[in-house]
């Protein structure tokens, strides 16, 4: 799957707005707020839509319809909430809509939604097999349009493990449709998911759309949540500095915690 | 003895459809999607399998294989499963497959799959009141009746096909017809769409930060006074959500307008790519072909309107015809009975052949360009419904492409039915269509241009 080159007034070179460029409305509390850009990623009916708008707006979403593009949503995360270093953020949810089989010109479309993507949410359906399998080749798609800049070649479709030991971007798999798992199969498709969540080096939540207590304040998830996105504040603003790090493929395992250190005093 | 040797002959060449269909099914149809139902996969397949069968029995009568008596036995058999599976159990399905997506009538499910059941066989009696099709000697439960019903039904649809195919075909094939797209009109429409991405998103912050300080500002009213101050808080961000739903109506017009760019854009890079393809060696093929499709489709046309016209239904088939003039005008003399079997043989195989992969072609595109992962079980009933009525209409019609000899036992199975009637009904179908297609594309293609060329 080689890339084509992009012609000389390339996307990257206007895609990259400012965040001061953008219309300046209402308070000036608005404007001071840095943002990142997450991507919502996955099959066609896992469920993207009901869980962008459980996450921005906790409510659930009472009549999804099909997405066609990709529809935004904006939540604002407190970065270290708790500690006097708190700061507000404003983490932007692009759910890109579309199936991993699409025609290439829908691709190619889609591809316009993949710029400087910041972190990347792999939602699968636990009651669909095939959802699962397809996230290695959305996942492929979006950062094989990232990995553009810095030159990296892929040579075929398949999934290739050195790459995601590389991968910068910060990953979350998302299992949805808990609910309609009998409980006597639960163990069996846990196990599935762990594995998969394992091979993206992802951490992995699994809940219901329909039900916001999931993601109740102090659960588990709602602190994986928030472990994620703070991670993908650190990597777009407090890291930049040091840019990639090769050599450290294991760095993940221990949380980011020596690295963390280093940059902030 | 024979009759056993036959049948289990007819049996093992059914069991190879089945498993083509199966295997079609799993490996084309639904190979983004998780087979849940394994009903839908084997009606699916059970479909395709007596269609097929069907086509067999044909072949099997041109050639003279099988015993006369046998090859009887099974047409009656077999087309009494169809129709019983195209009547009674896919349409019962589809509407047990609704009725299972919406959440309402979860309950009674059953209930109300009977009653839509009872609808389609209402409105598909009715069908057959304004065409005279049928002498009125017949019984109310005659295969005849159900035949003849879902005969109109099966030929409707393959004069509509037909049509647009015809008009269809030399429209994607030939180069002319592309419209001109550079780069930099892609990129113009690009940024346009990510302009409109922004400006969603900045409305979105606004609501985002609106929200929060309501919720901050509602929590600290709430923790000093219990009912009242939840009262006024209720009556003092009233104006806040007002404003909310104002900026959400922006919000909507603005998401519309993404979405309508995000789908001319996909248009424009699908333009873009026929244009690449039409360079290269294949593309010049099809662009060859193509003029030689719109030839074929003009003269199709013509002769559709003059059969109307005139008010002629070709009497003789075109083997027998082939054969005259050869032997008339040309003066070659060959042996007429053994030639026109073969000839008729392999012309009406490749008819069978030629309908059976178009027509799984093209519910193959259809599928995937409308299906989800809740609709699918659906949509693929559907085209197995489709699917039935197109080969039993098939077999309608492919009587006409046969010699006289050939034609007798279609006409003994299906009763007496008026064969006539349904080669009019294809040709004035298949006009319409036709001329409804090139007005369709025209006005398609006039549009199209006019958006994209504004800065």
């Amino acid at each position: 799957m080689k890339l084509k080159a992009l012609p000389s007034m390339s996307r990257s070179d206007w895609c990259r707005i400012p965040e001061q460029a953008l219309p300046q409305e209402g308070s000036g509390k608005m404007a001071s707020l840095d943002r990142v850009k997450v991507l919502v990623l996955g099959d066609s009916g896992v469920g993207k839509s009901s869980l962008v708008h459980l996450l921005c707006q906790n409510q659930v979403l009472g009549n999804p319809s099909w997405t066609v593009g990709c529809s935004v949503d904006v939540r604002v995360h407190d970065y270290k909430e708790g500690t006097p270093e708190e700061k507000a953020y404003y983490i932007e949810l692009w759910d890109v809509g579309g199936s991993v089989g699409s025609a290439s010109s829908v691709k190619s479309t889609r591809a316009v939604f993949y710029n400087s993507v910041n972190g990347i949410i792999l939602v699968h359906d636990l009651t669909n097999k095939k959802s699962s399998q397809n996230l290695y080749r959305w996942s492929l798609e979006a950062l094989n349009r990232d990995l553009v800049p810095t030159g990296v070649l892929v040579t075929n479709g398949d999934y290739d493990r050195e790459q995601f030991a590389d991968n910068q971007i910060p990953l979350l798999v998302i299992g949805t449709k808990l609910d309609q798992i009998h409980e006597t199969k639960r163990h069996e498709v846990l196990t599935r998911t762990a594995f998969l969540a394992e091979d993206f080096i992802a951490e992995e939540i699994n809940l219901d759309c329909t039900n916001p207590r999931y993601l109740a304040a102090g659960s588990s998830n709602a602190v994986k949540l928030s472990r994620f996105f703070d991670k993908v504040i650190e990597k777009r603003y407090f890291l930049r500095e040091s840019n990639q790090i090769p050599g450290f493929p294991d760095r993940k395992r221990f949380g980011g915690g020596p690295l963390k250190n280093l940059h902030y005093d | 003895m024979s009759f056993l040797i036959d049948s289990s002959i007819m049996i093992t060449s059914q069991i190879l459809f089945f498993g083509f269909g199966w295997l079609f099914f799993m490996r084309q149809l639904f190979k983004d999607y998780e087979v849940r139902q394994y009903v839908v996969q084997v009606i699916f397949s059970v479909t395709f399998a007596f269609s097929c069968t069907m086509f067999e029995l044909i072949i099997f009568e041109i050639l003279g294989v099988l015993n006369s008596s046998s090859r009887y036995f099974h047409w009656k058999m077999n087309l009494c499963v169809i129709l019983l599976i195209l009547v009674f159990m896919v349409p019962f399905y589809i509407g047990y497959f609704i009725v299972s997506n919406i959440r309402l009538l979860h309950k009674q499910r059953l209930l109300f799959s009977c009653l839509l059941w009872l609808t389609f066989m209402y409105f598909f009696w009715k069908l057959g009141d304004p065409f005279p099709i049928l002498s009125p000697k017949h019984g109310i439960l005659s295969i005849e009746q159900l035949i003849s019903r879902v005969g109109v039904i099966g030929v409707t649809l393959m004069a509509l096909l037909s049509g647009f195919g015809a008009v269809n075909c030399p429209y994607t094939y030939m180069s002319y017809f592309l419209r001109n797209v550079t780069d930099t009109d892609i990129l113009a429409l690009e940024r346009r769409l990510l302009q409109t991405m922004d400006m969603i998103i900045s409305k979105k912050k606004r609501m985002a930060m609106a929200r929060r300080t309501m919720f901050q500002k509602g929590e600290v009213h709430n923790r000093p006074s219990g009912f009242w101050g939840m009262i006024k808080s209720v009556t003092a961000s009233a104006p806040g959500s007002e404003n909310l739903t104002l900026i959400q109506q922006e919000v909507d017009a603005l998401e519309e307008l993404s979405r309508q760019l995000f789908l001319e854009t996909a248009d424009l890079y699908a333009t873009k790519e026929r244009i690449e393809y039409s360079k290269t060696f294949k593309g010049k093929y099809f662009n060859f072909l193509g003029y030689f499709f719109s030839i074929y489709c003009v003269w199709k046309i013509f002769m559709a309107t003059i059969n109307i016209v005139f008010d002629r239904v070709g009497k003789t088939d075109p083997v027998t015809r082939g054969i005259e003039i050869t032997v008339n005008y040309l003066g070659i003399q060959f042996d007429v009975k053994f030639w026109s079997q073969h000839i008729s043989f392999i012309l009406v195989g490749i008819i069978i052949v030629t309908s059976i992969r178009g027509l799984l072609i093209t519910l193959t595109k259809f599928f995937y360009a409308i299906s989800s992962s809740k609709s699918s079980n659906v949509i693929v009933l559907l085209l197995a419904q489709i699917m039935g009525m197109y080969f039993v209409s098939s077999v309608l019609l492919i009587r006409m492409s046969m010699p006289v000899e050939y034609r007798t036992i279609i006409t003994e199975v299906l009763g007496e039915l008026q064969f006539n009637f349904y080669h009019r009904w294809f040709d004035v179908i298949f006009l319409v269509s036709a001329l409804s297609s090139i007005l369709f594309l025209y006005l398609a293609h006039k549009q199209a241009p006019e958006k994209h060329m504004a800065p």
